[in-house]
């Protein structure tokens, strides 16, 4: 699990060093962020809650478990 | 994590719901335009709601059969997070119809009257506050038998009550919602097939958030009974 979690952290690190490159460089990823209506920007957004949402269940899920073994 | 499969399709069903939900082209309707998008959360809502209601009533119907104390936990659960998807439905609602029903030329205030006359609203609202009495019911009873029996009786009435408020009634009067003729969530014909792509997974991943929220609930309930009775 420890190994997962730090999996996690390394992946989303790079994927934000990614887009701070982007944006530096406005190379495709700012462009396509500004296409549509800049409607990417609300997805992104979105997502984020959406992410946090369900990683908070996911950790309410795993203590519960973890309850569930000590008793 | 217990049987996480289902979990991750949750996950992947309401990611797919909110990118494509977004980005497919939807059908410009007068009034409606961009805002039919509104189909894949506000109605979904409704969906959770009628289905977690649905599994309530199951598990009242099982307590009823096996006096076992475990299917009164799972019933009482499904419909209070029934209640919780029935509230963001109305909420949700609430800031559409505000920008497409609402008469734009008058203050908000003086539009309230046509939509307050909304079959659907006031159906649901009152399906809510059976619901919401269901609630009142049991708490009230301290003995823990006689509570768990007479509440399962009466989720069966309040879900029986559902029929006709929130199915039958509003679809014989009058609406402003639309696919009054029929099922209007479900019917083919209503909605273009684009949407139907995205309505389709959007109804199951938000259902299975629904359930998932409710198996922790329920996995709390049962180990705080456990704690009392030891």
């Amino acid at each position: 699990m420890k190994q997962l979690k730090h999996l996690f952290i390394l992946l989303v690190s790079l994927v934000s060093t990614t887009v701070i490159h982007a944006q530096g460089n406005k190379s495709d990823f700012g462009e396509l962020m500004r296409s549509n209506g800049r409607i990417y920007v609300v997805i992104a957004v979105m997502l984020t809650i959406l992410a946090s949402l369900i990683l908070y269940l996911v950790r309410l899920d795993r203590k519960i478990s973890n309850l569930e073994k000590e008793n | 994590m217990r049987k996480s499969w289902w979990k991750i399709l949750c996950v992947v069903l309401l990611i797919y719901t909110f990118v494509a939900g977004l980005l497919i082209k939807v059908p410009k309707l007068p009034a409606l335009e961009q805002t039919s998008r509104n189909l894949f959360f506000h109605v979904g809502m409704w969906a959770v709601m009628m289905t977690l209601f649905t599994v309530s009533v199951v598990n009242a119907i099982r307590y009823l059969r096996t006096f076992d104390l475990k299917y009164d936990i799972y019933a009482r659960q499904y419909s209070t997070m029934g209640i919780f998807f029935g509230i963001l439905g109305y909420i949700t609602g609430t800031i559409w119809m505000s920008y497409t029903w609402a008469d734009p030329n008058n203050p908000l205030f003086d539009s309230f009257s046509a939509v307050a006359r909304e079959p659907k609203l006031i159906g649901t609202a009152i399906a809510l506050l059976i619901y919401f009495a269901y609630m009142i019911l049991r708490d009230s009873i301290n003995d823990m038998d006689k509570r768990a029996r007479i509440s399962a009786v009466y989720n069966i009435f309040a879900y029986a009550m559902i029929f006709p408020t929130i199915w039958i009634i509003p679809r014989l009067l009058p609406s402003l919602h639309p696919g009054q003729q029929g099922n209007p969530a479900l019917d083919f014909k209503d909605v273009s097939p684009e949407m139907r792509m995205v309505e389709y997974p959007a109804f199951i991943g938000w259902t299975l958030l629904g359930v998932w929220i409710t198996t922790l609930k329920i996995r709390l309930s049962i180990l705080k009974e456990r704690k009392l009775s030891q």
